[in-house]
């Protein structure tokens, strides 16, 4: 039972999708049986993020086979919060697709990839293995690869190519570092890294390793300067699947990072010295190329660079609240970036165009979605009391304490441009009147499932930021957590009970 | 043998790489399988070679020049899926190319830098085309 909870989240996305490939004919059901496995998945992750909450730690060996020699499978509450996150975008992604319906293949093809892609994402979070982590993140390519260029069109098509080939070179690095990693420490299981590392006993040899398969990690979370791939092609996709990507693809590279970094190098280094200037650099440059974008898609992907470089600023301070500034920041971040593409999304489908210029009068025609779309465009820049101003808070406090007095800068001042960043698609997209008139702007009556997902988004982002206290202390739980090595150590303990 | 294997595959790896580079788009997903195909290659010799006999153990015995089972168990699995993933990054080549002709990167690139398209006939007018 325990073990059947433990591969819960990436079971049913696989069987889900297996009905909806099933039910192809069915027209209908195919939605259907997708919402219904995305609804018990959302179930699951709920248990087990209570069960996380009070101190549990799942884990299973797969086919009983001990660790170091089988594979390895852990939820600690970094996963088990992140599952749930992932569960919950995953369900408001379906959902809001719907409201954008017109194409029945198109949608029928995008729930089947979504569970795919939800599989992968779980995958990537539960495994305690890391070739089996590149199984997983290679699930999750090849569904995002199928998704991003899912109806085609020769702009789609162009983006596709390019995320498909430095997607695809990323992976080679990661595959090459798995093999040198297994060459040189002769093992892959995380535990077993952990404790060769942290005794100092690790190679040369292995260190470089890990070190390439950082770089790998890096190029999936889009951190400076390995980012130009994500700008280029994010915006070219169907909004749904841009909302999904920006909540959760580049969140898997970033809790690759975490992940490998706090359990090999608990002690900040050398390593957290050259994270810290990147993060620093992820954070203004795409702070500053959001800054010279005109379409709302394209200004808020350099924004996902941007905020990568926070999640990263926290793993390279590396000391426990710093941390727990970073599992916070992931928890706020894929709330509210999804939810600022599915707002983009329905303004460009009212407007008739995404970009800036084109685009005008909401204020007046839909006030509603004016008021939800300052709720996660004000937490983004980090304003009070909204979810990202208390990540935020960590963030600054963390490296203040540690006197990083220029990365405490680089942080605030991005802070202001993305608010400068935000007041743009703002006086732009909802103050200024419609360049063609009133009368060019659509009717909403449609869109009312969008508005209800967007809004409990955004209500998720305000209960977050006034109920801090216990998502605090959940981030502080898992950060001491993830120092301490302890749930992946613990499988190299013989089973207690057998 | 592992000088061997070791100069295959700092060749095909800059074989890969160089292909990579290339301007036209044929090349550089060409390129992406041959430097998959020096990694797998790498891979494989990351679990020594030299021993030859099967990794079999019979019951009670310890063979003691098996080959290590665990890389080929990996890059059977990394040849699957690089397979797969190749096999897509063709298709979406050749359909590119069905619709605009597309032969160079710089254009591929020009084109996702194009204005957003108007959303006027309908929710996703880019799906339709």
């Amino acid at each position: 039972m325990k073990a059947l909870l433990l591969i819960s989240p990436v079971l049913l996305p696989l069987l889900t999708l297996v009905a909806c490939i099933l039910l192809r004919r069915q027209g209908a059901w195919v939605i259907r049986a997708s919402l219904l496995g995305s609804v018990l998945l959302l179930g699951c992750a709920g248990v087990l993020l209570w069960q996380a909450a009070q101190g549990q730690v799942l884990s299973a060996q797969m086919g009983g086979w001990q660790a170091p020699y089988g594979i390895s499978l852990v939820i600690d509450r970094l996963a088990a919060a992140l599952i749930a996150i992932s569960a919950l975008i995953g369900l408001a992604t379906l959902l809001y697709g719907l409201t954008h319906h017109g194409h029945g293949r198109l949608e029928r093809h995008f729930h089947l990839f979504v569970h795919g892609l939800m599989a992968g994402i779980c995958g990537a979070f539960i495994t305690a293995d890391l070739f089996n982590l590149y199984v997983w993140f290679e699930v999750l390519l090849i569904a995002s690869f199928a998704l991003i260029s899912l109806g085609g069109g020769p702009r789609r098509l162009a983006g596709s190519l390019t995320y498909v080939a430095l997607n695809l070179l990323a992976t080679l690095v990661f595959l090459l570092a798995a093999g040198l990693l297994y060459g040189s420490a002769g093992t892959l299981n995380m535990g077993e890294l952990a404790v060769q590392f942290r005794s100092g006993q690790a190679s040369a040899g292995a260190e470089l390793a890990v070190l390439l398969m950082l770089l790998a990690f890096a190029i999936k979370a889009a951190l400076f300067p390995v980012f130009g791939w994500l700008p280029a092609t994010y915006h070219v996709a169907w909004t749904p699947i841009s909302a999904l990507f920006a909540g959760l693809l580049t969140k898997v590279g970033v809790y690759a990072l975490i992940r490998l970094v706090t359990l090999l190098w608990p002690e900040p280094g050398a390593l957290h010295q050259v994270l810290l200037w990147l993060a620093c650099a992820s954070m203004l440059v795409g702070v500053l190329g959001a800054a010279a974008q005109t379409e709302v898609r394209r200004i808020l992907s350099f924004h996902v660079v941007s905020q990568v470089g926070y999640m990263v600023l926290g793993l390279a301070l590396a000391s426990p609240l710093a941390l727990a500034g970073a599992v916070f920041y992931l928890i706020h971040h894929i709330v509210v970036k999804a939810n600022l593409f599915f707002i983009g999304g329905l303004a460009a489908l009212l407007c008739g165009s995404e970009r800036l210029a084109a685009m005008g009068g909401l204020y007046a025609r839909a006030p509603w979605l004016a008021l939800l779309f300052a709720i996660p465009a004000l937490s983004l820049a980090g304003i009070p009391p909204l979810s990202g101003f208390w990540a935020k808070f960590l963030l600054v406090k963390a490296s203040l304490d540690l006197a990083a007095w220029t990365a405490a800068a680089v942080a605030l001042l991005t802070g202001v441009f993305t608010l400068l960043s935000m007041s743009k698609i703002w006086n732009e997209a909802f103050l200024k009147p419609h360049p063609e008139g009133e009368a060019a702007l659509g009717n909403s009556a449609g869109l009312r499932l969008a508005l209800a997902c967007i809004a409990v988004l955004a209500g998720l982002t305000l209960l977050i930021g006034l109920a801090a206290g216990p998502v605090l202390d959940y981030a502080q739980a898992s950060a001491s957590q993830l120092l301490s090595g302890e749930a992946h150590l613990a499988l190299l303990a013989p089973p207690a009970g057998d | 043998m592992i000088w061997l294997t070791a100069l295959t595959v700092a060749g095909l790896a800059a074989l890969g790489l160089w292909m990579l580079l290339d301007r036209n788009l044929k090349r550089v997903v060409l390129g992406i399988a041959v430097l998959g195909n020096a990694i797998n290659l790498a891979v494989f010799a990351a679990g020594r070679l030299g021993a030859e006999q099967a990794a079999f153990t019979p019951a009670g015995q310890v063979p003691l020049a098996a080959a290590n089972p665990l890389p080929q168990a990996l890059v059977l699995t990394a040849i699957v899926i690089g397979f797969a993933l190749f096999a897509f990054a063709l298709a979406l080549l050749k359909r590119s190319r069905d619709l605009h002709g597309d032969r160079e990167t710089d254009h591929v690139s020009a084109v996702t830098e194009e204005p957003a398209p108007d959303l006027r006939q309908g929710p996703d007018r880019e799906g339709q085309a």
